[in-house]
């Protein structure tokens, strides 16, 4: 059996990406943005009888209670970090084509209030005892850099080059009401000249964590085709998961996407050839960098010349991350990553407004 | 050697009990990692039951010292302002001679020279600071006479 078509997402929401939210709970934010998103579905609250969070700082019985939910056949906490947007699709596709619900609501949202002191993380790991004694950089900003440095290392890769994706995704922000940068376009000069955060990373190649939003609605087909949308169908899905700790990996320079892509794609019958815009996790340029190459759409090591040769705008001949992506909207926790399956499920939808891609049919995302 | 280090020092991870004969050599100046006798490889970081094969029959080996830069950021920022005062300073993935890759800063070196591809796979030894009378920490020295010969990979 397999997911292809089986399901198909028939109503998107999301609050506006901003760098705080006074006053608001990060569950208060997810109310809003389900009322919003029943609205957009046209469908009941009552009719939700499934729902997926991200599990690590909103339980699915977190969320269930607060949103007075009642009829709660499936409910899952993906935990896969920043892929638990994307990841909470497949599962929710998975609930509705197996007969566990009908309507499963995929919600996360984050407040980023100071007010409200998020509980001590607390990984269990190693970080404590083997990295912050030698001075880790800020965020997650230290293993990407050593990514990066390995991909110049091994590739040729020039920061230059990758400027281009970070001002790309800021002009397609222009247009995005959502986003935390709106009216503050950016150049390839604005982002080499950015300070560094942490060598290779300058600060215009990092997201900005925010507060924010977005939910989507996912239905089997049958109950799509009857929907007042155009539905966005699912037709194909794949997982990859990698060490925690990025010292842990064998190769820096190959993501978890190496194994997620062509899972997706043998289900789904299309090649990378066939993918006419994308929506990939873009915490940093370098790691959006890799998983585009990891995903097929680029040759490996080739991301360099491909940025140099190719508009990646939402007017370009391959558009990508139409809506600026986390790095020109802003990182609101984990319903950060989950922003690019919305943004790809509102092109297909024919909702995205003066963004619009001029061909919306196939979409390959990355959570 | 000081109790009034001010910068963190190592807190347990998932069980100090397995990691502590890794600080226990450190204080005394040497670097000793796990080698499994399942798989005939040695590992880091230590745990229970070996990365590679999943077997628990390992035991420590006293390594070499000797390794080179895998990769590394320089930061500008640290994550935590008790660093603030020694940026830029270089944060290091190491690879041991004997396989595995560590965590470390790569010191007596302008850290603004760090800022290039090119230091990839400078070779490396370890250092040995006393930071607090009960811990030392692994740090990592540029090796001046095999700095030519270095890039071998």
């Amino acid at each position: 059996m397999s997911l292809r078509g089986a399901a198909a997402i028939v109503g998107i929401a999301e609050l506006p990406t901003q760098r705080t939210n006074p006053g608001r709970s990060s569950l208060g934010l997810i109310a809003d943005v389900t009322r919003e998103v029943i609205k957009d579905a046209h469908i009941r609250k009552e009719d939700i009888d499934g729902i997926v969070t991200e599990g690590d700082s909103t339980f699915p019985a977190m969320a269930v209670e607060y949103l007075g939910l009642q009829n709660i056949r499936f409910g899952s906490g993906t935990s896969m970090m920043g892929a638990s947007g994307a990841t909470a699709i497949a599962h929710a596709a998975s609930a509705v084509t197996n007969g566990f619900a009908n309507y499963v609501l995929v919600v996360m949202g984050f407040a980023r209030n100071p007010a409200i002191v998020p509980p001590p993380e607390g990984d269990g790991g190693m970080g404590g005892e083997l990295e912050q004694p030698y001075g880790p950089a800020a965020g997650a900003n230290t293993g990407y850099a050593m990514m990066y440095v390995r991909h110049m290392a091994e590739y040729g890769t020039k920061p230059e080059q990758l400027a281009r994706l970070a001002a790309n995704q800021r002009f397609n922000a222009q247009e995005n009401p959502n986003s935390a940068f709106q009216g503050q376009p950016i150049t390839v000069e604005d982002v080499l000249n950015s300070r560094y955060v942490n060598y290779p990373i300058r600060l215009l190649e990092c997201v900005m964590p925010c507060g924010g939003a977005a939910a989507a609605i996912v239905t089997t087909a049958d109950r799509a085709r009857a929907s007042l949308n155009k539905p966005a169908y699912l037709l194909g899905a794949g997982f990859g998961v990698k060490a925690g700790a990025e010292w842990q990996m064998d190769n820096l320079t190959t993501t978890p996407v190496a194994r997620s892509a062509p899972t997706a794609f043998a289900m789904s019958g299309y090649t990378p050839r066939d993918i006419e815009f994308a929506e990939f996790y873009d915490c940093y340029t370098i790691l959006e960098s890799l998983c585009l190459e990891d995903s097929g759409l680029v040759p490996k090591g080739e991301i360099g010349p491909f940025f140099e040769s190719t508009d990646t705008t939402y007017k370009g001949e391959f558009p990508i991350n139409t809506d600026g992506g986390q790095l020109s909207s802003g990182q609101p926790n984990l319903a950060g990553g989950f922003r690019h399956v919305i943004e790809g499920a509102r092109q297909i939808m024919g909702k995205a407004g003066a963004r619009q891609v001029a061909r919306n049919d196939l979409c390959l995302v990355n959570g | 050697m000081t109790s009034e280090y001010a910068k963190p020092v190592p807190t347990a991870g998932i069980n100090p009990e397995i990691t502590q004969p890794f600080w226990d050599a450190a204080k005394r100046h040497e670097l000793s990692v796990p080698y499994c006798s399942g798989c005939n490889r040695h590992f880091f970081y230590p745990r229970e039951a070996c990365p590679n094969c999943l077997s628990p029959d390992w035991s420590w080996s006293t390594v070499s010292g000797k390794a080179r830069l895998y990769s590394w950021t320089t930061v500008f920022q640290p994550g935590d302002t008790r660093f603030s005062e020694e940026t830029p300073y270089v944060y290091a993935m190491v690879q041991l001679d004997e396989g595995p890759r560590m965590i470390g800063n790569v010191i007596d070196v302008d850290a603004n020279h760090y800022l290039s591809p090119d230091k990839v796979n400078t070779r490396l030894e370890a250092v040995f600071e006393d930071v607090t009378p009960e811990w030392t920490l692994v740090k990592w020295r540029p090796i001046e006479d095999e700095a030519k010969s270095g890039r071998d990979e």
